[in-house]
């Protein structure tokens, strides 16, 4: 090598590690920003609170009456400050009594507007900057880090390491990623009201947006597109020299940025109902619920469009695409989880556990899980019709079951076991145990679809790469050793067993149905067709 | 019930095994001195890549050969003595067999050179030698193979993943000229220098030099170069790994003398894989072809015949496929270095220089022999029932879409290859009638059967 090579190889280097550096610098500033503020309940907090419409006005007397001893007190403490104002609230409840009380749901709103409008200091007065200084130094610095890839490896298939890398083999820091991630989606979904100053950094996209402050879910979907945009730069790295990898990298930060991002931020912004297009029932389980409905439906012409788009997504294009694309087109092509997992998520792919006794509990789970979709879904569309009279069936049978299934299904797996987990159980937990979506369109691809991975005769040497790599724990080499084609319901179509296979065995196709469960394997190519082993 | 014994774990021995037991209740024991399971040994370099651990590269889960009551032991045959039908371990012990498969496999080529068996001098076949070079070459400098083949190659892109600077001697003026055409070689040469890899070729080894603690120091090669070096890879290609049926009366020449069921010169004793030699190979093959396809095809041939279908082994149209460092390699039919009698050849390369389509074919009636790609895929079934139709050129190159395999959105090279001909051929020009597809390729098919 000669020295002017080696010397920008050592550029380049040093420019990643730079990248890395702005990285965790951002990410340092991020985590601190949670700090980053102090609490102080003040006439003016008060009329916000009230003019906002933040505290009902039902409660509004008797709430700021309590909170009344806690004005002008000085907070450092978050958890301090939370605790008074639990404490209030519970104190006013007291006094309310019976069915003027402020329950759960309306306690959880009104702490989050309280920590938000009694916040003070450093964080709250320089929104902008600590946004700058978090969330877009942190993405250009992961940027920078990756770019330099394009000029440092040749192209092609470069896991070299993977299995020797602390974050990418459940070493330590494989596991701080984990716990960082689950302690994210525990805050976000169960104690949202302590990480205010995050939701906060949301705020200027927000304002741009929509023309009002950030919300949890508003900052969750931001977050949620930074980190799928940016950890698509890498897998467009990554895979530079696959087409259909870039093209699918392509679908799912265009799904993403467009419809779940910035499509619902516009229709809210135009006072319309916030809609992801591309959310189908059931992985989108509360399409059905009442409120949902109730919505829509007063929302004039454009509520029904949305309520009919819903129902047909669901009901006939989803399943009737699977029927020519397999599942893949929406798992691995559109969908939120899948691009998630195959942006973010594709450095923990080889994670996925590929034993038999997986498989077993795979299908028993997603089908449970589906089963629960299907009844919930139903007991909450009986009770809907039926209370069109004013005596609604099944009442408290449907909360309970909206309650349960959003907390186990919708909370904990898809978010905190789905993504939490992906350094320790792969990128594709939830999509392969849990998500009942999957679960319709894995039935479709398995009896009725012209999807198949086409195995190349006699090519195979059984290397496993296939099967390492595969993130819903295919043992494709299983198949493909003995010449078979690949028909599984689980396979979202990701197309990388194809593209780490060293001998050009695998295609992903699309093709008449007749004849895809090949009986017949070239194993013994020159001796014509013998049965599968 | 026979009580059929298996020397080797391999792909060979255990396709043995798998339809063996799939035909019968027989019992099945497999010997393996290497390790406890079956793996993949063509995964070997992954794992030292770090692209996977030995567990991915077993094919089957452990609980698989107690299912399929296939029993595993972990032990050296040291001896075998057909007349009683009897093998001997090297702890003492003894096992009978009513049939005895033998699978034993490849051990790497060491031409007698001064200083060959050094520390940190070592070829790649086995686990061991995964696990040693893993030791050896640890903190190294720089790295010399030596010998120009697919191994040469795995070597060299192996220590390039750990940043370790190789020099790759090759005895040839041009990548294996013995076995590829002159395009293909120097395409592979360009890709190795691309990666960093510094290649002398026309060099061959002369001897090795130890440091004072009896390491290898650096190779020195026939012109009198000293090239430094902590670690030498061997790379000069395998042989049959037979030397334990010594005094066994199974009559072995380079491999296990095998006829064409497979049955060596003892009774009820077959050899399958890299460590037989062929009595009388089919014309255009060699008597000894180390090769995953052949192992996995002599398995099943033995598997058969030892169930009571008498099967004659047929390894029927050549097929292969390697990866050179990003560049892989797939080939059908007959593609030889130089073209023999009455041969032509048909070559497109893509301006890249790193993606090109070969189809060779027989002058006199067109006549399609063999396809060689570099850097894209193609259907082994359509190449296989084109190349034993015995279709001509122009009918391949109007349907040759068909064959390509390459992932969906991928460019295809079809046309130009047909412009190529056309160019050559002005007076009928072909046209391109199938591209890629599924829907093409079972038409074609359909067609045909």
């Amino acid at each position: 090598m000669s020295h002017s090579e080696s010397s920008s190889t050592k550029t380049l280097v040093w420019i990643r590690a730079a990248g890395f550096l702005l990285f965790a610098l951002g990410l340092s500033v991020f985590v601190l920003s949670l700090s980053l503020s102090d609490y102080r309940l003040t006439e003016e907090t008060f009329n916000r609170l009230a003019a906002s419409g933040a505290v009902q006005e039902k409660h509004q007397e008797a709430l700021f009456g309590e909170l009344d001893s806690l004005r002008d007190k000085y907070y450092k403490s978050t958890h301090t400050f939370l605790s008074d104002i639990d404490r209030k609230i519970s104190e006013t409840n007291e006094r309310l009594g019976g069915g003027a009380k402020i329950w759960d749901y309306d306690r959880g709103q009104y702490r989050l507007a309280i920590v938000r409008e009694a916040a003070t200091g450093l964080l709250p007065s320089r929104t902008r900057l600590f946004f700058l200084l978090s969330l877009i130094l942190g993405s250009l610095g992961a940027i920078i880090h990756f770019l330099p890839r394009l000029w440092l490896e040749p192209e092609g298939i470069k896991n070299n390491g993977v299995f020797f890398h602390s974050a990418k083999s459940r070493g330590f820091w494989g596991i701080a990623l984990g716990v960082f991630l689950i302690g994210f989606y525990i805050a976000l979904y169960f104690f949202p009201a302590y990480i205010v100053n995050w939701i906060r950094l949301g705020d200027p996209i927000s304002e741009a947006l929509r023309g009002r402050p950030a919300d949890r879910w508003f900052f969750y979907g931001l977050m949620y597109t930074l980190t799928l945009l940016v950890m698509a730069v890498r897998m467009a790295i990554h895979y530079r020299h696959n087409r259909y990898q870039l093209v699918r990298t392509a679908s799912v930060s265009f799904f993403q940025l467009g419809f779940a991002f910035l499509i619902p931020a516009v229709l809210e912004a135009l006072n319309k109902p916030a809609i992801d297009l591309k959310n189908a029932w059931p992985l989108n389980y509360s399409f059905f619920y009442k409120y949902n409905l109730d919505g829509l439906m007063s929302s004039g012409a454009f509520g029904w469009f949305i309520l009919l788009w819903g129902i047909g997504l669901a009901v006939i294009l989803v399943p009737l695409l699977a029927v020519f694309f397999g599942k893949r087109w929406y798992c691995s092509w559109v969908c939120g989880c899948g691009g998630l997992a195959e942006t973010l998520g594709d450095p923990f792919r080889h994670l996925s556990d590929k034993s038999l006794k997986a498989w077993k509990a795979e299908r028993w789970i997603v089908h449970s899980v589906l089963v629960f979709a299907v009844v919930m879904t139903s007991i909450v569309l009986i009770n809907f019709f039926s209370g069109q009279d004013g005596q609604p069936l099944l009442g408290e049978a449907t909360g309970k079951f909206q309650t349960w299934y959003g907390f186990l299904i919708g909370s904990i797996f898809a978010g905190v076991v789905g993504t939490g987990f992906y350094p320790v159980l792969g990128n594709r937990v939830w999509c392969r145990f849990g998500c009942p979506l999957a679960a319709i369109l894995g039935l479709v691809q398995k009896f009725k679809s012209r999807f198949r991975i086409t195995t190349n005769g006699g090519q195979c040497i059984s290397c496993g790469n296939c099967s390492t790599y595969c993130e819903m724990g295919i043992d494709v080499r299983w198949y493909a050793q003995r010449g078979q084609n690949i028909i599984r319901s689980s396979c979202v179509g990701c197309g990388i067993c194809s593209a780490v296979c060293p001998r050009g065995v695998l295609r992903l196709e699309n093709g008449p149905e007749e004849g895809r469960y090949n009986e017949v394997s070239l194993v013994q190519i020159g001796q014509g067709r013998i049965d599968v082993a | 019930m026979k009580r059929i014994v298996i020397i080797g774990n391999g792909i060979a021995g255990i396709t043995a095994a798998r339809h063996i037991r799939k035909r019968s209740d027989d019992e099945i024991t497999v010997i393996s001195a290497e390790s406890d399971h079956f793996f993949s040994r063509t995964a070997l370099m992954y794992i030292y890549m770090g692209h996977m651990a030995f567990e991915n590269t077993k094919p089957y889960e452990d609980f698989f050969w107690e299912k399929n009551r296939i029993q595993l032991m972990r032990e050296w045959v040291s001896r075998v003595d057909t007349e009683n039908k009897r093998l001997f371990f090297a702890g003492g012990r003894h096992l009978e067999y009513d049939v005895l498969i033998i699978a034993s496999g490849s051990k790497s080529n060491k031409f007698g050179w001064p200083g060959q068996d050094l520390a940190g001098v070592q070829g790649l076949y086995s686990l061991q030698d995964l696990e040693l070079m893993e030791t050896h070459t640890r903190k190294v400098e720089r790295a010399v193979i030596v010998g120009g083949g697919l191994i040469g190659i795995e070597m060299a892109e192996m220590l390039l993943s750990r940043q370790i600077p190789v020099t790759f001697l090759v005895r040839e003026a041009s990548w294996m000229d013995f076995a590829f055409p002159a395009e293909e070689s120097a395409m592979i040469d360009r890709h190795v220098v691309s990666h960093g890899i510094d290649l002398r070729l026309s060099t061959e080894l002369d001897r090795i030099e130890a440091d004072e603690r009896g390491r290898v120091r650096a190779a020195v090669t026939k012109d009198g170069e000293e090239i430094p070096c902590q670690f030498l890879g061997l790379t000069v290609g395998v042989s049959p790994n037979v030397d334990f049926l010594q005094d066994s009366g199974i009559e072995c020449q380079r491999g296990v003398m095998a006829d064409d069921m497979l049955l060596t010169s003892a009774p009820d004793v077959y050899a399958a894989g890299d460590c037989v030699q062929l009595r009388s190979p089919k014309p255009g093959r060699r008597p000894i072809e180390p090769l995953w396809y052949t192992g996995r095809m002599m398995g099943e041939t033995i598997a058969r015949t030892v169930c009571g279908e008498p099967t004659t082994y047929d390894p029927g149209i050549w097929f292969n496929s390697a990866k050179f460092i990003d560049i892989e390699y797939q080939v059908y039919g007959d593609i030889k270095a130089k073209l023999g009698e009455g041969e032509k050849s048909l070559y497109w390369e893509h301006s890249s220089g790193e993606k090109s389509l070969r189809i060779h074919y027989m002058e006199a009636d067109q006549r399609v022999i063999g396809f060689n790609l570099m850097g894209i895929r193609y259907r082994h079934e359509l190449c296989h029932q084109w190349l034993e139709e015995g279709r001509t050129l122009p009918f391949i190159l109007e349907n040759l879409g068909a064959a390509n395999f390459d992932p969906e959105f991928y460019a295809q090279y079809e046309r130009e290859l047909i412009q190529l001909y056309n160019d050559q051929h002005p007076n009928l020009p072909l046209r391109l009638k199938r591209r890629r597809g599924l829907k093409q390729f079972l038409s074609l098919r359909r067609a045909s059967a």
